[in-house]
């Protein structure tokens, strides 16, 4: 088990190494001169140079890229060249928000996508499991930003049960089943064809041969054995769903680290951008990592490999 | 040695060889046809392509024109309503999708060619390259969501074309890892040994013998790729980093009518469902394809 999670630890080095690079080499690849275009075309001589020194662009690339995950590693992820703020800074104080969001809707899609799963499995080719995987096809081929815009003409315009906006946990409320409803269509399908691989396993005739009732045979013994691929999902749509959070808090106009980032592209802020990268994407990392250890302890195959 | 091989191939194993695999994808038509909702998807695809390829034809308006018919509900003149400018909903929405299909083939094309190529070549070489590409798809992989994409676009600029090859990339690591499964099994085949044995140069090996072996699953993959990316194209543009005004596309037009919910409904549905029939048909159509050409995944 301590070797699992050492050595399972130490691959997210490489990939850290990589995303590091990749969030530093952004601003290099920009197309033409990444000074000119952060500065806009109302900037002077004096202005282009400070920021190139304060840049540090006229070392060589590797003592910068040094530099950049040095200081990454310390918290420092650099200042906005607009506002002039820590870049860090700006992103902790919008990250609560999405996170709340995040976390709301991987909660709620985990729980309705596994519930209708095993209902759609264990009632397999009724009319029951017809429905709900035509509510799952309708989820995952329906864009957040529509169903989001549909949310609020109905709950919110129409019958004014919900707000649209603002805070607290009532505002919350249509933007979680907005980021939600794609996530959960994917678990509902893959929790499904997955109880439907153990149903078909030895182990579970067996159970059922010696009599157990059947529903004891479906959630003790298929049901615990088919949520473990369907765990991995669930940290894969977490990922999803952070990413997702952009495009939802578009729609419902709520403040967090989706405005925050269109606010940056369209200012052309590399400081902020990369920051936003970086962040997440360790993020992701992260919970990758979590997701896996919790794997190895739900299933000893994987610890004993 | 070449030509001993094709010496020994005569027309007749050539006529042979063409009709076993014309019957291959008659055969899975064939059985596409005995799936209704696969049919149902497949012809609502058509139907669309149709509309894309006869747009000047259909649309009772020109998608750019403005009047000042403003925000005007449905009516026969312009059956779903104008926008905010005054331009025809329905012209749009059908102009729409030559934006949106076309957003779709190239990104999924992107992603296929570099992924099969990707995949492929770490499979077959192995060692440090196979090592070093997927390490590099890992990295990619660690982007979550949709922000690998719009890291894309903040170093090229906000763009159609830019959404295109970004939503292409974020989709390189997908099909670099099923090339590469299918490739691994493929490789160690009786055949492919064979001729390696006999002393088949690599290209030849990859074109003539892998490729054709491993197009079932990324075929599968692509058609469903192709509603992912038309999904995600839309919503690049809704943020505004996609399709630029005034061109007509789906998702901006969706963003456009986010100020006006309260009493223009119209300019939020239809867009919307247009989005939703395509990628739905899509997905239908590749549920289908899946069942039949991948019978290990049929439920």
């Amino acid at each position: 088990m301590t070797r699992y999670v050492l050595q399972r630890i130490v691959l997210v080095i490489p990939v850290l190494f990589g995303v590091s690079l990749a969030a530093f080499m952004m601003s290099h690849l920009v197309p033409g001169d990444p000074v000119a275009v952060m500065l806009g075309e109302t900037a002077t001589k004096e202005d282009y140079d400070n920021l190139r020194e304060q840049l540090g662009l006229n070392d060589p690339l590797w003592q910068q890229y040094g530099r950049y995950v040095y200081h990454a590693v310390q918290g420092d992820f650099g200042t906005s060249i607009r506002s002039k703020q820590p870049v860090l800074d700006e992103i902790m104080a919008r990250f609560p928000s999405t996170l709340t969001l995040t976390i709301c809707a991987c909660v709620t899609a985990a729980v309705v996508g596994i519930t209708l799963g095993v209902l759609a499995a264990t009632s397999k080719r009724s009319g029951v499991d017809g429905l709900i995987m035509t509510f799952a096809l309708l989820g995952v081929s329906m864009p957040a930003f529509w169903s989001g815009i549909l949310l609020i003409l109905l709950f919110g315009l129409k019958l004014g049960w919900l707000p649209i906006a603002g805070s607290g946990w009532r505002a919350l409320i249509l933007p979680t089943i907005t980021l939600a409803a794609p996530a959960a269509a994917v678990l509902a399908r893959m929790t499904r064809s997955s109880m439907l691989d153990v149903l078909g396993q030895d182990f579970v005739r067996t159970a059922r041969a010696k009599g157990l009732r059947d529903r004891i045979v479906v959630y003790r013994h298929v049901l615990r054995n088919a949520l473990v691929p369907v765990i991995t999902i669930v940290g894969i749509q977490f990922g999803a769903l952070l990413g997702g959070a952009v495009i939802v808090e578009s729609v419902f106009s709520r403040p967090g680290l989706g405005r925050y980032t269109i606010t940056a592209i369209e200012q052309r802020d590399f400081p902020q951008i990369q920051g936003i990268v970086l962040f997440a994407a360790a993020i992701y990392v992260f919970v990758n990592l979590a997701v896996d250890l919790m794997y190895a302890v739900i299933d000893p195959r994987i610890r004993y490999r | 040695m070449s030509s001993v091989t094709q010496a020994a191939l005569r027309p007749a194993d050539l006529a042979a060889a063409e009709s076993h695999a014309r019957n291959r994808y008659a055969d899975a038509f064939r059985k596409l046809r005995s799936r209704p909702m696969a049919m149902i998807g497949a012809v609502i695809i058509l139907l669309f392509i149709a509309m894309a390829l006869m747009a000047p034809i259909l649309a009772p308006y020109d998608p750019t024109d403005i009047s000042r018919d403003r925000r005007a509900a449905p009516t026969m003149e312009h059956p779903f309503g104008t926008d905010e400018l005054g331009r025809d909903v329905l012209s749009r929405i059908i102009y729409g999708s030559r934006v949106s299909l076309r957003v779709g083939l190239i990104a999924v094309s992107i992603a296929l060619v570099c992924g099969a190529i990707l995949g492929i070549s770490a499979a077959y070489f192995g060692g440090w390259f196979d090592g070093t590409v997927m390490r590099i798809m890992d990295v990619m992989l660690a982007f979550p969501g949709i922000l690998l994409a719009i890291a894309i676009i903040a170093i090229l600029g906000p763009s159609l074309s830019n959404a295109m090859i970004a939503i292409g990339i974020e989709a390189i690591p997908v099909y670099t890892r099923t090339a590469r499964a299918s490739t691994l099994t493929v490789k160690e085949l009786e055949y492919v040994v064979g001729a390696k044995a006999l002393g088949s140069s690599s290209g030849r090996i990859i074109f003539r013998h892998i490729l054709p072996n491993i197009t079932t699953p990324l075929i599968v993959l692509a058609t469903v790729g192709v509603a992912g990316s038309i999904l995600t194209a839309a919503g690049l543009s809704y943020l505004g980093l996609g399709a630029q005004p005034p061109t007509a596309e789906w998702g901006a037009m969706l963003s456009s009518s986010r100020s006006y919910l309260r009493d223009s409904w119209w300019m939020a549905t239809f867009p919307g469902m247009a989005i939703v029939l395509v990628v739905l048909s899509l997905n239908l159509f590749g549920d289908g394809l899946r069942d039949i050409l991948d019978p290990r995944m049929r439920r």
